[in-house]
Protein backbone atom coordinates (compact mmCIF):
# COMPACT_ATOMS: atom_id res chain seq x y z
CA UNK A 1 0.00 0.00 0.00
CA UNK A 2 0.70 3.86 -0.90
CA UNK A 3 0.00 6.26 1.24
CA UNK A 4 -1.33 9.69 -0.38
CA UNK A 5 -1.20 13.12 1.28
CA UNK A 6 -3.51 15.91 -0.90
CA UNK A 7 -1.44 19.24 0.58
CA UNK A 8 -4.05 21.28 -0.48
CA UNK A 9 -7.03 19.91 1.71
CA UNK A 10 -4.26 19.88 4.72
CA UNK A 11 -5.15 21.94 7.50
CA UNK A 12 -2.22 21.64 9.26
CA UNK A 13 -3.92 19.98 12.50
CA UNK A 14 -0.70 18.07 13.09
CA UNK A 15 -3.11 15.20 14.14
CA UNK A 16 -0.91 12.66 11.26
CA UNK A 17 2.57 13.96 13.32
CA UNK A 18 1.51 13.00 16.90
CA UNK A 19 -0.18 9.61 15.12
CA UNK A 20 2.45 8.54 13.12
CA UNK A 21 5.84 10.76 13.66
CA UNK A 22 7.79 8.60 11.59
CA UNK A 23 6.02 8.59 8.53
CA UNK A 24 4.61 12.30 8.26
CA UNK A 25 5.97 15.64 8.95
CA UNK A 26 4.91 19.30 8.62
CA UNK A 27 5.99 21.66 6.50
CA UNK A 28 8.31 24.74 8.24
CA UNK A 29 6.55 27.37 6.21
CA UNK A 30 2.81 26.72 7.08
CA UNK A 31 2.78 23.34 9.30
CA UNK A 32 1.10 21.25 6.18
CA UNK A 33 1.85 17.74 5.97
CA UNK A 34 4.52 16.28 4.38
CA UNK A 35 5.12 12.36 3.93
CA UNK A 36 8.37 10.96 5.10
CA UNK A 37 7.97 7.60 3.80
CA UNK A 38 5.29 7.16 1.09
CA UNK A 39 5.53 2.76 1.71
CA UNK A 40 4.69 2.61 5.53
CA UNK A 41 5.98 -0.42 7.02
CA UNK A 42 3.96 -3.44 8.07
CA UNK A 43 4.29 -2.33 12.00
CA UNK A 44 3.35 1.61 11.31
CA UNK A 45 0.50 0.73 9.39
CA UNK A 46 -1.59 0.86 12.57
CA UNK A 47 -0.56 4.37 13.40
CA UNK A 48 -1.10 5.39 9.63
CA UNK A 49 -4.28 3.98 10.13
CA UNK A 50 -4.73 6.15 13.11
CA UNK A 51 -3.52 9.21 11.14
CA UNK A 52 -6.38 8.53 8.93
CA UNK A 53 -8.88 8.06 11.04
CA UNK A 54 -7.96 11.05 12.94
CA UNK A 55 -7.19 13.91 9.90
CA UNK A 56 -9.56 16.37 10.21
CA UNK A 57 -9.45 17.34 6.94
CA UNK A 58 -9.55 13.59 5.35
CA UNK A 59 -6.63 14.48 3.39
CA UNK A 60 -4.85 11.01 3.96
CA UNK A 61 -5.70 7.93 2.47
CA UNK A 62 -4.08 4.59 1.12
CA UNK A 63 -3.83 3.21 -2.34
CA UNK A 64 -3.02 0.01 -3.92
CA UNK A 65 0.46 -0.11 -5.28
CA UNK A 66 -0.55 -0.33 -8.81
CA UNK A 67 -2.45 3.04 -9.02
CA UNK A 68 0.11 5.07 -10.42
CA UNK B 1 -38.26 26.93 9.33
CA UNK B 2 -40.43 28.00 11.87
CA UNK B 3 -40.23 26.80 15.34
CA UNK B 4 -43.13 23.95 16.49
CA UNK B 5 -44.52 23.40 19.87
CA UNK B 6 -42.97 20.08 20.21
CA UNK B 7 -39.44 21.17 19.05
CA UNK B 8 -37.16 21.09 21.60
CA UNK B 9 -35.14 24.23 23.07
CA UNK B 10 -31.30 24.21 22.30
CA UNK B 11 -28.99 24.29 24.00
CA UNK B 12 -30.36 21.89 26.81
CA UNK B 13 -29.52 22.46 30.51
CA UNK B 14 -27.26 20.34 32.14
CA UNK B 15 -28.19 18.28 35.34
CA UNK B 16 -26.55 19.71 38.65
CA UNK B 17 -25.87 16.20 40.04
CA UNK B 18 -23.67 15.35 36.65
CA UNK B 19 -21.63 18.32 35.71
CA UNK B 20 -19.31 16.43 33.56
CA UNK B 21 -22.29 15.37 31.81
CA UNK B 22 -23.73 16.50 28.58
CA UNK B 23 -27.54 17.50 29.39
CA UNK B 24 -29.63 14.58 29.90
CA UNK B 25 -32.39 15.64 27.23
CA UNK B 26 -29.62 15.93 24.33
CA UNK B 27 -28.77 12.46 25.48
CA UNK B 28 -32.47 11.49 24.77
CA UNK B 29 -32.15 12.74 21.12
CA UNK B 30 -29.40 11.14 20.46
CA UNK B 31 -31.13 7.33 21.03
CA UNK B 32 -34.03 9.16 18.98
CA UNK B 33 -32.33 9.51 15.88
CA UNK B 34 -28.40 10.86 14.71
CA UNK B 35 -30.47 14.06 13.30
CA UNK B 36 -33.39 15.84 14.91
CA UNK B 37 -34.45 18.96 15.11
CA UNK B 38 -34.35 21.99 18.03
CA UNK B 39 -35.18 25.66 17.88
CA UNK B 40 -32.97 27.88 19.19
CA UNK B 41 -33.22 31.36 20.98
CA UNK B 42 -34.07 33.02 17.88
CA UNK B 43 -37.21 30.86 17.53
CA UNK B 44 -35.82 29.23 13.71
CA UNK B 45 -35.20 25.43 13.68
CA UNK B 46 -32.57 23.45 12.79
CA UNK B 47 -30.88 20.11 12.52
CA UNK B 48 -29.48 18.79 15.73
CA UNK B 49 -26.33 16.47 14.90
CA UNK B 50 -26.43 13.63 18.04
CA UNK B 51 -23.98 10.94 17.11
CA UNK B 52 -20.52 10.50 16.40
CA UNK B 53 -20.39 9.52 12.76
CA UNK B 54 -23.05 12.15 11.24
CA UNK B 55 -21.08 14.76 13.30
CA UNK B 56 -17.31 13.65 11.53
CA UNK B 57 -18.83 13.42 8.13
CA UNK B 58 -20.81 16.69 7.78
CA UNK B 59 -18.02 18.94 9.43
CA UNK B 60 -15.76 17.53 7.07
CA UNK B 61 -18.42 18.05 4.24
CA UNK B 62 -17.09 20.73 1.75
CA UNK B 63 -21.45 21.36 1.29
CA UNK B 64 -21.42 23.47 4.89
CA UNK B 65 -20.28 26.47 5.68
CA UNK B 66 -19.10 28.00 9.07
CA UNK B 67 -20.23 31.79 7.65
CA UNK B 68 -22.41 33.13 10.89
CA UNK B 69 -23.40 35.95 7.96
CA UNK B 70 -25.44 33.23 5.54
CA UNK B 71 -28.85 33.28 5.24
CA UNK B 72 -29.98 30.32 7.80
CA UNK B 73 -27.08 30.14 9.86
CA UNK B 74 -27.90 28.97 13.55
CA UNK B 75 -26.55 31.41 15.20
CA UNK B 76 -25.57 31.47 19.40
CA UNK B 77 -26.40 34.55 19.98
CA UNK B 78 -27.47 37.87 18.05
CA UNK B 79 -24.52 39.28 16.07
CA UNK B 80 -23.73 43.46 16.89
CA UNK B 81 -21.92 45.06 14.17
CA UNK B 82 -20.57 43.62 10.60
CA UNK B 83 -17.30 42.39 12.02
CA UNK B 84 -15.94 39.15 11.19
CA UNK B 85 -14.48 37.43 14.54
CA UNK B 86 -11.64 35.33 12.09
CA UNK B 87 -11.12 33.01 9.91
CA UNK B 88 -13.02 30.68 12.22
CA UNK B 89 -16.64 31.81 10.75
CA UNK B 90 -15.11 32.38 7.19
CA UNK B 91 -15.36 29.56 4.45
CA UNK B 92 -12.26 28.53 2.22
CA UNK B 93 -10.49 29.59 0.23
CA UNK B 94 -10.14 32.58 2.20
CA UNK B 95 -10.40 30.74 5.11
CA UNK B 96 -7.41 28.32 4.49
CA UNK B 97 -5.59 30.97 2.85
CA UNK B 98 -5.80 33.32 6.63
CA UNK B 99 -5.35 30.18 8.20
CA UNK B 100 -1.98 28.94 6.49
CA UNK B 101 -0.73 32.31 8.00
CA UNK B 102 -0.46 30.90 11.36
CA UNK B 103 0.08 27.08 11.19
CA UNK B 104 3.18 26.96 11.06
CA UNK B 105 3.85 28.24 15.03
CA UNK B 106 1.77 25.33 15.79
CA UNK B 107 3.31 22.74 14.11
CA UNK B 108 3.86 19.76 16.25
CA UNK B 109 8.03 19.79 16.46
CA UNK B 110 7.75 23.45 17.35
CA UNK B 111 5.20 23.14 19.91
CA UNK B 112 7.48 19.82 21.56
CA UNK B 113 10.19 22.38 21.81
CA UNK B 114 8.04 24.68 24.16
CA UNK B 115 8.27 22.16 27.11
CA UNK B 116 10.65 23.15 29.14
CA UNK B 117 9.23 26.20 28.92
CA UNK B 118 5.88 25.50 29.30
CA UNK B 119 7.34 22.80 32.29
CA UNK B 120 9.40 25.84 34.38
CA UNK B 121 5.81 27.85 33.91
CA UNK B 122 3.90 25.12 35.78
CA UNK B 123 6.47 24.45 38.70
CA UNK B 124 6.89 28.25 39.04
CA UNK B 125 3.11 27.99 39.96
CA UNK B 126 3.37 25.61 41.87
CA UNK B 127 6.20 27.31 44.33
CA UNK B 128 3.44 30.13 44.73
CA UNK B 129 0.37 28.51 45.11
CA UNK B 130 2.54 26.18 47.77
CA UNK B 131 3.66 29.51 49.16
CA UNK B 132 0.67 31.58 49.01
CA UNK B 133 -2.76 30.62 51.33
CA UNK B 134 -4.31 27.82 51.90
CA UNK B 135 -6.93 27.23 50.78
CA UNK B 136 -6.79 28.67 47.16
CA UNK B 137 -9.07 29.40 43.87
CA UNK B 138 -6.86 26.98 41.49
CA UNK B 139 -8.73 28.74 38.69
CA UNK B 140 -6.69 32.49 39.65
CA UNK B 141 -3.90 30.95 41.24
CA UNK B 142 -2.93 28.33 38.87
CA UNK B 143 -5.20 27.17 35.88
CA UNK B 144 -5.82 30.93 34.30
CA UNK B 145 -2.29 32.01 34.66
CA UNK B 146 -0.76 28.17 32.89
CA UNK B 147 -1.83 28.95 29.26
CA UNK B 148 -2.13 32.42 29.68
CA UNK B 149 1.78 33.00 30.29
CA UNK B 150 2.30 30.64 27.43
CA UNK B 151 0.14 31.97 24.88
CA UNK B 152 1.48 35.59 25.68
CA UNK B 153 4.30 34.25 25.27
CA UNK B 154 4.42 32.56 21.99
CA UNK B 155 2.39 35.73 20.32
CA UNK B 156 4.43 38.32 22.06
CA UNK B 157 1.72 39.86 23.90
CA UNK B 158 3.55 41.53 27.72
CA UNK B 159 1.94 39.43 29.86
CA UNK B 160 1.95 42.13 32.62
CA UNK B 161 -1.33 43.48 30.69
CA UNK B 162 -3.21 40.34 32.03
CA UNK B 163 -5.69 41.77 33.68
CA UNK B 164 -6.86 44.09 30.76
CA UNK B 165 -6.99 40.86 28.30
CA UNK B 166 -8.49 38.11 30.84
CA UNK B 167 -11.45 40.07 32.54
CA UNK B 168 -12.27 41.18 28.41
CA UNK B 169 -11.89 37.86 27.34
CA UNK B 170 -13.99 36.58 30.08
CA UNK B 171 -16.83 38.91 29.19
CA UNK B 172 -17.06 38.25 25.34
CA UNK B 173 -17.32 34.92 26.30
CA UNK B 174 -20.08 34.45 28.45
CA UNK B 175 -23.19 34.62 26.83
CA UNK B 176 -25.57 35.82 29.60
CA UNK B 177 -23.75 39.31 28.80
CA UNK B 178 -25.64 41.49 26.81
CA UNK B 179 -24.08 41.12 22.67
CA UNK B 180 -23.36 44.62 22.71
CA UNK B 181 -21.34 43.97 25.98
CA UNK B 182 -20.09 41.32 24.71
CA UNK B 183 -18.86 43.23 20.82
CA UNK B 184 -17.40 46.39 23.19
CA UNK B 185 -15.04 43.64 25.22
CA UNK B 186 -14.04 41.92 21.94
CA UNK B 187 -13.42 45.19 20.81
CA UNK B 188 -11.06 46.74 23.89
CA UNK B 189 -8.88 43.50 22.74
CA UNK B 190 -8.49 44.33 18.94
CA UNK B 191 -7.98 48.05 20.33
CA UNK B 192 -5.04 47.02 22.19
CA UNK B 193 -3.65 44.44 19.65
CA UNK B 194 -3.67 47.20 16.68
CA UNK B 195 -1.80 49.63 19.03
CA UNK B 196 0.92 46.27 20.04
CA UNK B 197 1.03 45.36 16.25
CA UNK B 198 2.08 48.86 15.61
CA UNK B 199 4.33 49.01 18.18
CA UNK B 200 5.85 45.44 16.65
CA UNK B 201 6.06 47.08 13.26
CA UNK B 202 8.77 49.55 14.38
CA UNK B 203 10.87 47.14 17.23
CA UNK B 204 9.68 43.52 15.88
CA UNK B 205 10.62 40.16 18.19
CA UNK B 206 10.89 36.76 17.66
CA UNK B 207 7.12 36.11 17.88
CA UNK B 208 3.65 35.21 16.24
CA UNK B 209 2.46 39.56 16.18
CA UNK B 210 5.23 39.89 14.46
CA UNK B 211 5.20 37.41 11.57
CA UNK B 212 1.84 38.98 11.21
CA UNK B 213 3.35 42.60 10.74
CA UNK B 214 5.46 40.60 8.28
CA UNK B 215 2.56 39.40 6.61
CA UNK B 216 0.85 42.78 6.75
CA UNK B 217 3.52 44.48 5.18
CA UNK B 218 4.12 42.27 2.61
CA UNK B 219 0.57 43.17 1.47
CA UNK B 220 -0.72 39.62 2.32
CA UNK B 221 -3.05 40.60 5.48
CA UNK B 222 -4.78 43.95 6.15
CA UNK B 223 -4.43 45.71 9.59
CA UNK B 224 -7.71 45.23 10.97
CA UNK B 225 -7.66 41.20 10.08
CA UNK B 226 -4.21 40.50 11.47
CA UNK B 227 -5.99 42.43 14.85
CA UNK B 228 -8.55 39.63 14.48
CA UNK B 229 -6.25 36.60 13.99
CA UNK B 230 -4.28 38.39 17.51
CA UNK B 231 -7.61 38.48 19.11
CA UNK B 232 -8.86 34.72 18.26
CA UNK B 233 -5.73 33.73 19.26
CA UNK B 234 -5.29 34.85 22.26
CA UNK B 235 -8.77 34.35 23.79
CA UNK B 236 -9.03 30.35 22.38
CA UNK B 237 -5.33 30.29 23.77
CA UNK B 238 -5.90 30.63 27.33
CA UNK B 239 -9.93 30.49 28.38
CA UNK B 240 -9.85 26.47 26.66
CA UNK B 241 -6.56 25.42 28.20
CA UNK B 242 -7.68 27.10 31.57
CA UNK B 243 -10.97 25.48 31.73
CA UNK B 244 -9.52 21.93 30.86
CA UNK B 245 -7.26 22.15 33.65
CA UNK B 246 -9.87 23.70 35.88
CA UNK B 247 -12.91 21.38 35.05
CA UNK B 248 -10.28 18.01 34.47
CA UNK B 249 -8.62 18.28 38.12
CA UNK B 250 -12.37 18.51 39.64
CA UNK B 251 -13.22 15.26 37.48
CA UNK B 252 -9.95 13.87 39.04
CA UNK B 253 -10.51 14.75 42.19
CA UNK B 254 -14.18 13.32 41.75
CA UNK B 255 -12.74 9.84 40.27
CA UNK B 256 -10.50 9.19 43.03
CA UNK B 257 -8.90 5.55 41.76
CA UNK B 258 -8.30 7.45 38.21
CA UNK B 259 -6.83 10.31 40.05
CA UNK B 260 -3.97 7.50 41.98
CA UNK B 261 -3.79 6.09 38.52
CA UNK B 262 -2.50 9.39 37.06
CA UNK B 263 -0.27 9.94 39.60
CA UNK B 264 1.67 7.36 40.27
CA UNK B 265 3.07 6.61 37.18
CA UNK B 266 5.44 8.22 35.19
CA UNK B 267 4.64 6.96 31.25
CA UNK B 268 4.29 9.63 28.93
CA UNK B 269 2.08 7.21 27.04
CA UNK B 270 -0.34 7.21 30.18
CA UNK B 271 -0.22 10.98 30.65
CA UNK B 272 -0.91 11.35 26.95
CA UNK B 273 -3.83 9.32 27.01
CA UNK B 274 -5.21 10.91 30.48
CA UNK B 275 -5.23 13.96 27.89
CA UNK B 276 -6.90 12.66 25.04
CA UNK B 277 -9.80 10.63 27.39
CA UNK B 278 -10.07 14.51 29.87
CA UNK B 279 -10.50 16.10 26.73
CA UNK B 280 -13.27 13.36 25.29
CA UNK B 281 -14.99 13.31 28.49
CA UNK B 282 -15.13 16.41 29.91
CA UNK B 283 -15.64 18.24 25.37
CA UNK B 284 -15.21 22.02 26.80
CA UNK B 285 -16.53 23.51 23.89
CA UNK B 286 -20.64 22.49 24.46
CA UNK B 287 -22.12 25.23 22.33
CA UNK B 288 -22.19 23.11 19.60
CA UNK B 289 -20.52 23.45 16.31
CA UNK B 290 -22.58 25.21 13.97
CA UNK B 291 -22.73 25.45 10.13
CA UNK B 292 -25.29 25.99 7.46
CA UNK B 293 -25.74 23.36 4.25
CA UNK B 294 -24.52 25.06 1.03
CA UNK B 295 -26.28 22.16 -1.20
CA UNK B 296 -28.81 19.84 -0.25
CA UNK B 297 -27.17 16.42 1.98
CA UNK B 298 -28.19 13.33 2.11
CA UNK B 299 -27.41 11.68 5.36
CA UNK B 300 -28.48 8.92 7.83
CA UNK B 301 -31.96 8.68 6.26
CA UNK B 302 -32.98 12.44 6.07
CA UNK B 303 -31.92 15.37 3.75
CA UNK B 304 -30.74 18.55 4.91
CA UNK B 305 -31.88 21.11 2.76
CA UNK B 306 -29.38 24.55 1.02
CA UNK B 307 -30.09 26.64 3.77
CA UNK B 308 -30.60 25.00 6.64
CA UNK B 309 -28.55 24.86 9.81
CA UNK B 310 -26.76 22.48 11.45
CA UNK B 311 -25.92 22.57 15.10
CA UNK B 312 -23.14 19.26 16.26
CA UNK B 313 -22.88 19.14 20.05
CA UNK B 314 -19.35 17.81 20.12
CA UNK B 315 -19.89 16.71 24.15
CA UNK B 316 -22.76 14.58 22.24
CA UNK B 317 -20.53 13.04 19.54
CA UNK B 318 -18.06 12.29 22.54
CA UNK B 319 -20.43 10.32 24.39
CA UNK B 320 -21.61 8.44 21.79
CA UNK B 321 -21.87 4.52 23.00
CA UNK B 322 -20.97 3.64 19.06
CA UNK B 323 -17.63 5.62 19.10
CA UNK B 324 -16.62 4.80 22.88
CA UNK B 325 -17.62 2.06 24.62
CA UNK B 326 -19.54 2.72 28.07
CA UNK B 327 -18.62 6.56 27.52
CA UNK B 328 -20.14 8.09 30.47
CA UNK B 329 -17.15 6.42 32.59
CA UNK B 330 -14.01 8.26 32.48
CA UNK B 331 -11.33 6.01 32.01
CA UNK B 332 -7.59 7.21 31.85
CA UNK B 333 -6.70 3.96 30.00
CA UNK B 334 -8.82 3.88 26.88
CA UNK B 335 -7.86 4.98 23.37
CA UNK B 336 -10.06 8.10 22.98
CA UNK B 337 -8.05 9.78 20.23
CA UNK B 338 -10.52 9.92 17.68
CA UNK B 339 -12.82 12.19 20.13
CA UNK B 340 -14.01 15.72 18.61
CA UNK B 341 -13.14 17.74 21.44
CA UNK B 342 -11.47 19.66 18.83
CA UNK B 343 -14.19 19.60 16.28
CA UNK B 344 -13.81 17.92 12.90
CA UNK B 345 -13.21 19.06 9.49
CA UNK B 346 -10.90 22.16 7.79
CA UNK B 347 -11.94 24.10 11.08
CA UNK B 348 -10.58 21.79 13.66
CA UNK B 349 -8.62 23.79 16.49
CA UNK B 350 -5.68 25.00 15.41
CA UNK B 351 -3.64 25.17 18.67
CA UNK B 352 -4.51 21.61 19.65
CA UNK B 353 -0.94 20.59 19.88
CA UNK B 354 -0.65 23.26 22.08
CA UNK B 355 -3.40 22.44 24.64
CA UNK B 356 -2.02 18.79 24.43
CA UNK B 357 1.11 19.30 25.70
CA UNK B 358 0.04 21.97 28.09
CA UNK B 359 -2.37 19.60 29.69
CA UNK B 360 0.43 16.54 29.49
CA UNK B 361 2.79 18.81 31.24
CA UNK B 362 0.32 19.92 34.11
CA UNK B 363 -1.34 16.89 34.67
CA UNK B 364 1.74 15.44 35.19
CA UNK B 365 3.02 17.96 37.65
CA UNK B 366 -0.13 18.96 39.80
CA UNK B 367 -0.98 16.17 41.34
CA UNK B 368 2.86 14.87 41.31
CA UNK B 369 3.70 17.94 43.94
CA UNK B 370 0.61 18.33 45.52
CA UNK B 371 -0.53 15.00 46.43
CA UNK B 372 -2.85 15.90 49.26
CA UNK B 373 -4.46 18.52 46.48
CA UNK B 374 -8.45 18.00 47.47
CA UNK B 375 -11.92 20.14 47.02
CA UNK B 376 -12.04 22.95 49.90
CA UNK B 377 -16.11 23.19 49.15
CA UNK B 378 -18.53 20.27 48.21
CA UNK B 379 -19.36 19.75 44.14
CA UNK B 380 -23.06 21.36 44.61
CA UNK B 381 -21.20 24.60 45.62
CA UNK B 382 -18.60 24.53 42.58
CA UNK B 383 -19.84 27.83 40.07
CA UNK B 384 -20.23 26.20 36.71
CA UNK B 385 -20.03 27.78 33.24
CA UNK B 386 -23.49 27.15 32.38
CA UNK B 387 -23.70 30.55 30.37
CA UNK B 388 -20.61 30.19 28.57
CA UNK B 389 -19.31 29.51 25.02
CA UNK B 390 -16.32 27.19 27.01
CA UNK B 391 -17.43 24.69 29.66
CA UNK B 392 -16.04 25.16 33.18
CA UNK B 393 -15.81 26.63 36.30
CA UNK B 394 -15.44 29.57 37.54
CA UNK B 395 -13.61 29.33 40.72
CA UNK B 396 -12.28 26.06 42.25
CA UNK B 397 -11.40 26.35 45.72
CA UNK B 398 -8.71 23.57 46.65
CA UNK B 399 -7.04 23.18 50.09
CA UNK B 400 -3.72 20.67 50.45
Amino acid sequence: MRIVVDQDRCVASGQCVMAAEEVFDQRDEDGVAVLLTPQPADDQLGDVQQAITVCPARAIWLEPDSVA
Amino acid sequence: MTNTTTTPQYPMARDARCPFDPAPALHDQQEQAPLTKVCIWNGTTHWLVTRYEEQRALLADPRVSADVFRDGFPLAAPIVGNRRPGFIVQDDPEHARLRRMVTAPFAVKRIQAMRPAIQKITDDLIDDLLAGPNPADLVEAFALPVPSLVICDLLGVPYTDHEFFQQNSKTLIRLSVPPEERAAAAQNVRGYLTDLLAQKARRPGDDLLSMLVGRVEAGELTPDDAAGVGLLLLIAGHETTANMIALGTLALLQNPEQLALLRGSDDPKLVASAVEELLRYLSITHNGRRRVALEDIDIAGETIRAGEGIICPNELGNRDPRAFAAPDDLDLTRDARHHVAFGFGVHQCLGQPLARLELQVVYSTLYRRIPTLRLATTVDAVPFKNDGVVYGVYELPVAW
